[in-house]
């Protein structure tokens, strides 16, 4: 039977999914040519709106760039006669990619809204396996064996965390999926709350199963209200079906789970400020010990996962400990789901086993940076990590050896960069976001961080000193040691991997007085090329300072003396004529 | 959750109802404030008394919890709410030009809301699009791979939008 996949991610209801999938709904009609299905992300986002069709002649065939228009003939030539539109693939049977999927087994390939496809595929199997033929200390061993650590950034060993969270008295416990995703840049969990919410359900009743839990909590970030719906619809759907609620499968467990909105506050990613939040308070860090697997919601001990870590688990229990543990390294095992994006050609979400040289993923998965260039550096666990040089494009995909880079692995987020982006300006902009989220509680975060955002943006701004350099690392170093929690601990790493590894382009800005990249638009000089220039007057009349001079119809010039460097000549041509130096 | 948008609104019944119901329960402080957010559009200070009297929780503790996260605003929204990101993926794309574009067509800051009423302008971390950088939503709907270009062309098509409606109304009175 033929089938036709349209992907209804957030990315690709953005880039106009649902005009595609009613367009093929109109003209498949209720004929009995093919099937036509909804799905989640299949992982090009790139090449939004993405459309899969399945057949047995030329078995899986990805459509990038669909628009309603070309529907028509995808119908006409493939769904109907077998002959694929060959211009408009993207890619067939995954032949493009040294992809290995487990935790994205199901994303893209299952409606996220039907339990039954889910069960098609091995769902809800692993908490069967677990509640059947395991004791929750064999749930654990399994676990704690395969080698899986946490996804959520800091790497911590999930069977130990488990363990903990088992050995503890209390008649009540909890767990909680950790669904902040505060990383802005990062959307691997958005997407697979969205295209497999079931595996989370089933992750989070595995883990309760094995701690003792009968209540839990997702918490997720204000602005997914995609995730939220079909989280909520399908926790509706597991209860129904005796996958949640009371005597779950006949065995006498129950858990309940409950949704909670976050409000918009990067730093209840942190377990213990996330906590706080869910207990309806301003969300907080506080000091740990006692770790939430001791004492955590309302005093309960609790057990936080994050989303993709959850993920994992049914597979886990389902394949084995062994099975998991063959993909990977000596300390990081399993694989790992990357968001890529910046300036790169084939952005979008991919999973790669442990291992994998950074570089390998950018060139062989992302296919290299948009405009061909060389990659400059990637940044990998946003506001707490770090830039990465190219040089450093053969460091594996390894929770100790990118920390021992000065980044950290982080939750996910790769943002490429090349030879137009500033490193001075990315620290700059991480300082100012970490500085805008501080919750304030410690002096160093809440004051420290405001100090060095003023340094960097003395720097951008061409009044940098050679002193600036040496006050950053010194400031940088002692937020790292007085915060409280990992927000504070870790803002300095994107200027102190910046510093470490781009010192040149800090140098350029205090010395020379210049931006390599052209961004820093104080640094930068703006000129007119009088060969694209239509004299058509626009930036002439956009310019408040008086700068630009020039006859209709003439080449115009900018008198630098005069320009404020506002930048407006250059977004109101029509021609892109303006130019920067 | 998008709460601003006017179409998915409910009616403050819905809030009071929600207030009741959950008297006495902790940790719901924060999914009232969702509630009347959704109900009015903002926060107003007669909910927060509301909620206070009901759950005696003290006012600036409210004030307290609201202040401290982005969601929760005390001054009404205009009818359409532009959401730009500044996001990693969207900063190294040019998100800071966009936003400068947006400012100058509405006249307004972040955070602010046009004259007419029109337009609040937001500036977020991230949408989740980083692939169709630099993005931005307004209400529900997302723009991605923006230019200065078509970042007007969307702001004018909801102006003729509004003058419309305006006009179907003039005319209906
Ligand atoms: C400032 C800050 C933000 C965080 N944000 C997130 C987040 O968005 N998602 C997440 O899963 N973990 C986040 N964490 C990590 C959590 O505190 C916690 O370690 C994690 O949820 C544990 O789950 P894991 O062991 O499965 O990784 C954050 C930590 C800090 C210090
Ligand atoms: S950084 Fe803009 S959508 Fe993610």
């Amino acid at each position: 039977m033929r089938e036709v996949l349209v992907g209804l991610g957030s990315c690709g209801l953005a880039a106009g999914g649902l005009k595609v999938y009613q367009k093929f709904a109109e003209l498949l009609g209720s004929g009995s040519d093919a099937v036509l299905k909804k799905t989640g992300c299949i992982g090009m986002c790139y090449a939004e709106v993405l459309v899969e069709v399945r057949d047995e002649k030329n078995g899986s065939t990805v459509y990038g760039n669909v628009s309603p228009d070309k529907v028509a003939r995808i119908v006409e030539s493939h769904v109907r006669n077998g002959q694929a539109v060959t211009e408009w693939i993207v890619d067939t049977n995954g032949s493009t990619s040294k992809q290995q999927r487990i935790v994205l087994r199901n994303c893209g390939v299952i409606d996220p809204d039907s339990l039954d496809e889910y069960l098609a595929r091995d769902g809800y199997q692993g908490l069967e396996k677990a509640l059947t033929r395991m004791t929750p200390e064999q749930v654990i061993s399994t676990i704690a064996d395969s080698g899986l650590r946490g996804r959520g950034g800091a790497g911590f060993p999930t069977g130990t965390k488990w363990r903990l969270a088992a050995g503890s008295k209390d008649s009540h416990k909890y767990v909680i999926c950790n669904a902040d995703e505060g990383d802005p840049g990062a959307f691997m969990d958005r997407s697979l709350l969205e295209s497999d919410p079931h595996s989370i359900l089933e992750g989070m009743a595995i883990a309760a199963y094995a701690i003792g839990a009968d209540h839990g909590y997702i918490y997720v970030r204000a602005e997914y209200p995609e995730a939220v719906k079909r989280l909520k619809h399908a926790i509706a759907q597991a209860t129904a079906r005796g996958f949640l609620g009371s005597n779950i499968l006949g065995w006498g467990f129950n858990l309940q789970i409950n949704l909670k909105e976050g409000a918009g506050a990067f730093v209840c990613g942190e377990e213990t400020a996330l906590i706080a939040s869910i207990e309806g308070k301003r969300g907080m860090p506080r000091v740990r010990p006692p770790f939430p697997v001791e004492s955590g919601l309302w005093g309960h001990p609790t057990c936080i996962n994050n989303v993709e870590t959850l993920a994992n688990i049914a597979w886990i229990i389902l394949h084995g400990a062994d099975a998991f543990k063959e993909r990977g390294t000596e300390g990081s095992k399993g694989t790992k789901v990357f968001a890529l994006a910046g300036k790169i050609k084939r952005g979008g979400l991919v999973e790669v086993p442990m291992g994998m040289a950074l570089k390998e993923v950018i060139y062989d998965i992302g296919g290299g940076t948009l405009n061909g260039s060389p990659f400059k550096a990637v940044q990998m666990g946003g506001p707490s990590g770090g830039c990465i040089p190219a040089s450093l494009g053969d460091t594996p995909v390894d929770y100790e050896q990118i920390t021992a880079t000065g980044a950290i692995m982080g939750s996910g987020g790769m943002v490429v960069m090349d030879e137009t982006t500033c490193m001075v300006d990315v620290a700059r902009f991480f300082l100012s976001f970490t500085q805008n989220e501080s919750c304030g509680k410690c002096t160093f975060c809440r004051i420290g961080t405001k100090r060095m955002l003023e340094i960097l943006e003395r720097i951008c701004s061409g009044k940098g000193k050679q002193e600036d350099i040496a006050l950053l690392s010194e400031l940088g170093e002692q937020i790292k040691s007085s915060s409280l929690c990992g927000l504070g601990q870790s803002a300095p790493n994107p200027v102190l991997t910046t510093l470490r590894y781009f010192l040149d382009e800090y140098t350029a800005h205090i010395v020379d007085k210049k931006c390599p990249a052209k961004a820093c638009l104080p640094l930068v000089e703006f000129f007119i090329v009088a060969e694209r220039c239509s004299g058509c007057g626009l930036c002439l009349a956009s310019c408040a300072a008086g700068a630009i001079s020039g006859e209709k119809k003439k080449p115009h010039r900018i008198d630098m003396s005069k320009c404020v460097k506002c930048a407006k000549c250059i977004t109101v041509c029509n021609v892109g004529a303006i130019e920067k130096r | 959750m998008i709460q601003e948008n006017q179409s998915s609104r409910v009616a403050p019944a819905a809030f009071e109802r929600m207030l009741w119901r959950h008297r006495g329960e902790s940790g719901m402080l924060i999914p009232l404030l969702q509630a009347a957010q959704d109900s009015y559009g903002y926060v107003p200070a007669s909910a927060i008394e509301q909620i206070s009297g009901v759950t005696g929780i003290p006012t600036a503790e409210i004030y307290g919890v609201i202040t401290f996260y982005k969601q929760f605003r005390l001054k009404p929204l205009g009818r359409h709410i532009i959401r730009l990101c500044k996001g990693t993926a969207c900063h190294v794309v040019g998100a800071e030009m966009i936003g400068q574009v947006i400012a100058d067509e509405l006249k307004v800051a972040p955070d602010e809301t046009t004259e007419d009423g029109l337009f609040t302008y937001m500036v977020v971390a991230c949408l989740g699009c980083c692939s169709l950088a630099p993005a931005m939503m307004v209400d529900d709907q997302t723009y991605g791979r923006l230019t200065p270009q078509t970042i007007r062309k969307v702001i004018r098509q909801y102006r003729r939008d509004a003058e419309k409606t305006k006009g179907v109304a003039a005319a209906k009175a």
